[in-house]
């Protein structure tokens, strides 16, 4: 009797935590979005869906993630699949790659912006070799893609290494033997990897995925350094209008969105990563 | 044609060697049968051949080609995994396709040889199965189907029967040997059970501490063993062995019986006999029984001469109680003698 509760009398601080400290404020912020003083009311979200800025913010925000988190998947699997083979030393690689990890996304964005800015290293570079006379001004809104080239830049950089952290240790995950046995019955280093590794690694994909995809849907730091307001982004836009404009409602109305496309891209990375209870390792 | 050569092939792992210059060749279409105890290094034998593990030194010839130096895609083998190996991602059905996929056969061809071999290793029913949902005899029985449906040109198999029942075994037994039989596969089959070596080879090798000690025909492994080890290991109950002291050129002394020898100039040597290879009768080892135990055609007595254990597999109409004295007789023409020192038949 008593070990069947243990389970749950030990996880319950936790939860009581969680739900003091994150699901009421959600809920509150959930009433802010959709309540004016006489109710229920879809003001605050048409208030902000009329906005000039919303939907540049919202698809700057979604092309971001577009670009950002497909090429950090690709590289954290090459990563992660170079280092898995790694015999010795491999800890060390880790811990390398993982530094970025420790940087604040803000860190890494000023760390960025000293390399892109006027008086920054690139320039400086670039005028050390003698290419240009004069400093460019990249990160100026006429040159908006530049702005979006470098969060991309900042971002793969910055976060790139958790994927690899969690795709490595999903990689630990599969025996050697299926590999053996993929070889003997003909199977290329690719395929192997197709064949093999992708769907035996699917539960890390999912994690990694995830995590990623809401993390890049929330960017926010990293933009703000490197453009100030120049590139708008649905976080940034959260922030100017609960601090700037002083509109705690609409900022609301634009967290909603944000947990919106968050859950549904989670929905759609659980169905398609989904691993039939039978078939796991 | 696909023969199997092997090189002085050796290997170690760190300081331990596994492997110590292993020479053998597989004619084509053999069927040749490793038969070793647990950890004599038969398993790292077969991965070398497959190109899993790489020599320490040696080579590996097969079909007149040199492929130690190739992955074992380029090797035209197909295994069976001591481990399975059986993919979980996968259902049967797909696992035994995996070969033929890589090989990019057409769809009708994998349909056919999945089907066939499944049924020949009675899954026929479980190719929508996953491996989570098999049991140990039923997946290694995949593993089995999934080598035969690549009709290679070697086929490597590693325990491939260890984990079903007596009954299945030895259905399952038969058919591999049909099947391969009638393939153009050679084959090398690793096996601890030796009555199953005895039933399926043309030729077995027998492997101990990483050396092959003997390499013959089934019958002759039995009759002439090579060396002590072979004796000890092969038969149930193996070989008994009584000290012998020489007394004359070509004449021994053996737990009290005077016996005609080899004329080796040792002072001692052992005398071994099969316990079906001894008969009741005058002038015998004089035998204690100790434990009798019925077998239906024969019984096993295990009996003392000269203070040490000695079996006589004997007609069951004989009545024999412990306690009793019997006088065992060795047939002539089956007594073997070894050499103490080197371990070898003289
Ligand atoms: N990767 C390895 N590293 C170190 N030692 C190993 C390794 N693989 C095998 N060995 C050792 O080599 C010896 C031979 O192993 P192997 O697996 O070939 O035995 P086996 O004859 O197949 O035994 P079994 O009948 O139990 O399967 C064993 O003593 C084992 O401990
Ligand atoms: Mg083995």
């Amino acid at each position: 009797m008593q070990s069947r509760f243990l389970p749950y009398m030990l996880l319950a601080p936790a939860t009581l935590f969680l739900a003091v400290f994150f699901v009421y404020p959600f809920v509150q912020i959930g009433i802010l979005a959709f309540s004016s003083g006489d109710g229920f009311t879809m003001g605050h979200i048409q208030t902000m869906a009329s906005h000039w800025k919303f939907g540049t913010a919202l698809w700057n925000t979604v092309l971001l993630t577009a670009i950002i988190v497909p090429i950090q998947l690709a590289l954290a699997l090459s990563m992660a699949s170079i280092v898995t083979k790694l015999k010795t030393g491999r800890s060390t690689i880790l811990f390398v790659f993982a530094i970025p990890l420790g940087l604040s996304d803000l860190a890494a964005g000023i760390i960025w912006l000293a390399i892109f800015e006027q008086s920054g290293f690139l320039n400086s570079m670039l005028a050390g070799l003698g290419v240009i006379e004069q400093p460019i001004l990249f990160l100026g809104y006429q040159n908006m893609w530049v702005i979006f080239a470098a969060v991309v830049l900042a971002e793969i950089w910055r976060a790139t290494a958790i994927m690899m952290v969690i795709l490595v240790s999903g990689m630990g995950l599969i025996p050697k033997e299926y590999y053996e046995a993929a070889e003997v019955f003909g199977a290329s280093p690719w395929k192997r990897f197709t064949k093999v590794t992708l769907p035996l690694l699917r539960p890390s994909l999912q994690t990694a995925l995830i995590l990623r995809t809401i993390a890049a849907f929330e960017v926010f730091a990293v933009v703000v350094a490197l453009g100030g307001t120049t590139l708008p982004v649905l976080m940034g836009e959260t922030y100017q209008w609960q601090f700037t404009m002083r509109d705690r409602n609409v900022a609301a109305a634009y967290a909603m969105v944000i947990l919106g496309i968050s859950i549904a891209a989670t929905l759609v990375f659980l169905r398609l990563l989904r691993v039939p209870k039978e078939a796991r390792l | 044609m696909a023969e199997i050569i092997i090189k002085q092939v050796a290997k170690s792992f760190g300081t331990f060697q596994a492997l110590h210059s292993i020479d053998m060749t597989i004619r084509d279409r053999e069927f040749m049968v490793l038969l070793g105890a647990s950890g004599c290094g038969k398993t790292t034998l077969l991965r070398i051949i497959a190109g899993l593990e790489t020599p320490s030194q040696g080579e590996v010839w097969i079909g007149g080609r040199r492929v130690d130096h190739l992955p074992p895609r380029e090797r035209g083998i197909a295994m069976v995994f001591q481990n399975y190996a059986v993919f979980p991602h996968l259902t049967v059905f797909e696992n035994i396709a995996f070969g033929l996929r890589m090989k990019k056969l057409p769809q009708q061809e994998i349909d056919k040889r999945v089907n066939r071999t499944a049924e020949l290793m009675h899954i026929e029913q479980l190719l929508k199965r996953y491996s989570g949902q098999l049991s140990g005899g039923q997946r290694q029985r995949v593993a089995v189907a999934r080598a035969l449906a690549m009709e290679p040109d070697v086929i490597l198999m590693d325990e491939p029967l260890s984990n079903l029942d007596a009954l299945l075994r030895l259905e399952m037994r038969a058919e591999l040997k049909g099947v391969l039989a009638e393939s153009k596969s050679t084959a090398i089959y690793v096996t601890h059970d030796q009555v199953e070596a005895m039933s399926l080879a043309d030729r077995i090798s027998v492997m101990n501490g990483g050396k092959i000690v003997q390499n013959a025909s089934p019958v002759e492994i039995y009759r002439d063993p090579a060396a002590r080890f072979v004796g000890s290991f092969i038969g149930n109950p193996p070989m008994n062995f009584i000290k012998a002291n020489r007394q004359d050129i070509g004449r021994w002394r053996v737990a009290g019986l005077d016996l005609y020898g080899p004329s080796h100039g040792a002072s001692s040597l052992e005398f071994a006999i099969r316990p079906e290879d001894l008969t009741i009768g005058e002038g015998g080892f004089i035998a204690t029984a100790r434990v009798v135990e019925p077998l239906g055609a024969h019984t096993l007595v295990t009996c003392e001469v000269d203070g040490k254990p000695f079996r006589a597999v004997l007609d069951s109409d004989l009545k024999v109680a412990p306690g009793d004295v019997l006088t065992l007789i060795p047939k002539p023409d089956r007594i073997r003698w070894f050499d103490p020192e080197t371990l070898l038949a003289v």
